[in-house]
């Protein structure tokens, strides 16, 4: 079959060649579709595909279609070619055992061909039914239904940019600096201990204290230690903090 | 007409959907199954013999009376209703794959059609004509998708088995012609 085939195709290459621009570029749902309607332009037996002249074509019109970087046309292209190459093989053994390489082919075209009736048959019951409308039209329903995680990398960043771009500037605080009183809380800290000889770190503050007192206090406080003026001791994290005059123990115990 | 296929036709008539069969049924319990079929039917006929611009129509497993398509271009005109969108060539070609060989998983799908479906099932997801069903065995356990009642209404189909059985199609798959 295929020793008949090549050269009968190589003899008509050079005839249907000019044939092969069309002026009016339809649109081709895939690469077997594309195949398909060049088997039907050239009018060849789908179960004795001139595969040499098939895959020439096939690829001329990639090329005229400028579909070369749609890999999947590209893929069948190439599995055209391997085609072609095997039938060029020379064939060894018994005529029965040969297996036609175009066999797996011709099985997917015929499958894609049937598949493209029921489409024409849904087309047509389509249109049937999109010329008649119900008593109170609804648009399409456009409610979201849960997709069923379908989302790739480049659909998640692009959300996240939209909801960027929609999201509107930060508030900004400005921080107005406050300075903090560290020599008067000294003072206050001095007069208080030479009062009452020890007293808490709460009962110096005020209830209502602002942050910048607390810290003035809290460095009045750190400062006069280090000076060896007080003692602070905090019996646990987060227990209440005694502080003493550098005299007396604050926790009653030897220092 | 009779009392019980004026009861249909009221409910019919303020349904925007396909009233299923058994709904139609149960408006009218004392009535038998028989009954409401003949009365339905009856409409029908009404609708047909003395010349509606309305129809009754058996689709999705149900009824609904819809215009008849030769006012559909005056009634677009005056903008009072406007056809849906037509569904593209490859999201035809993916329903049609869904239809006959449900439940089907993605990679199914694409060995048939040659190309990579991902973003076509996600938007006939949405528009609720497939729905995943299941999960397949095996690798990755891919999803399974089958088409729904909705699909079945916007191509007017009664149940899938009106599409035609696949030995019924012009080029039915026959196996490859042994070599000579």
């Amino acid at each position: 079959m295929s020793a008949t085939l090549e050269p009968t195709a190589a003899a008509n290459e050079g005839a249907l060649a000019d044939r092969s621009f069309v002026i009016d570029l339809p649109a081709y749902a895939g690469p077997l579709d594309l195949l398909l309607s060049l088997i039907r332009d050239e009018k060849v037996d789908i179960y004795d595909i001139p595969i040499a002249h098939i895959a020439k074509q096939f690829l001329a019109r990639i090329r005229q279609l400028q579909l070369n970087d749609a890999a999947e046309y590209l893929e069948l292209a190439a599995r055209l070619l391997r085609i072609k190459a095997q039938l060029l093989l020379p064939r060894h053994g018994s005529e029965e055992a040969w297996e036609d390489p175009r066999a797996e082919l011709v099985r997917r075209l015929l499958e894609y061909q049937q598949m493209r009736e029921v489409v024409d048959i849904l087309e047509r019951r389509g249109d049937e039914r999109r010329s008649r409308f119900g008593r109170a039209y609804l648009p399409e329903a456009v409610e979201p239904v849960a997709a069923p995680l379908a989302l790739s990398l480049g659909e998640l960043l692009t959300a996240v940019d939209r909801i960027l771009r929609v999201t509107k500037e930060p508030t900004v605080h400005t921080v107005v600096a406050r300075a903090l009183d560290v020599p008067g809380a000294i003072a206050y800290v001095r007069r208080i201990i030479g009062e009452r000889r020890r007293t808490r770190l709460m009962e110096l503050l005020a209830p209502d204290a602002e942050p910048w007192q607390v810290i003035s206090m809290l460095l009045a406080l750190l400062e006069l230690a280090k000076q060896g003026e007080l003692r602070l001791l905090q019996p646990r994290p987060f227990a209440a903090v005694d502080i003493s005059d550098h005299e007396h123990d604050p926790a009653g115990q030897a220092a | 007409m009779i009392p019980l296929a004026k009861l249909l036709e009221a409910a019919l008539f303020a349904s925007p959907r396909p009233i299923p069969a058994d709904e139609l049924a149960a408006l009218a319990p004392e009535a038998s199954k028989a009954e409401v079929a003949a009365a339905l039917e009856g409409l029908r006929e009404h609708y047909d013999v003395d010349g509606h611009g309305v129809e009754l129509v058996e689709m999705a497993g149900g009824w609904q009376i819809l215009t008849r398509p030769e006012y559909t271009e005056a009634i677009e005109r005056a903008q009072l209703a406007a056809r849906p969108q037509r569904l593209s060539a490859a999201a035809l070609e993916t329903l049609a794959i869904i239809a006959y060989r449900q439940p089907i998983g993605r990679g199914e799908i694409e060995e048939i059609r040659g190309v990579s479906v991902g973003s076509i099932l996600k938007s006939l997801h949405e528009r609720g004509l497939v729905e995943v069903v299941g999960r397949a065995e095996g690798m990755g356990r891919p999803l399974l998708y089958a088409t729904t009642p909705l699909f079945l209404e916007q191509f007017a189909l009664r149940h899938l088995e009106e599409l035609p059985r696949a030995d019924e199609l012009a080029i039915a798959l026959r196996p490859a012609p042994q070599p000579l």
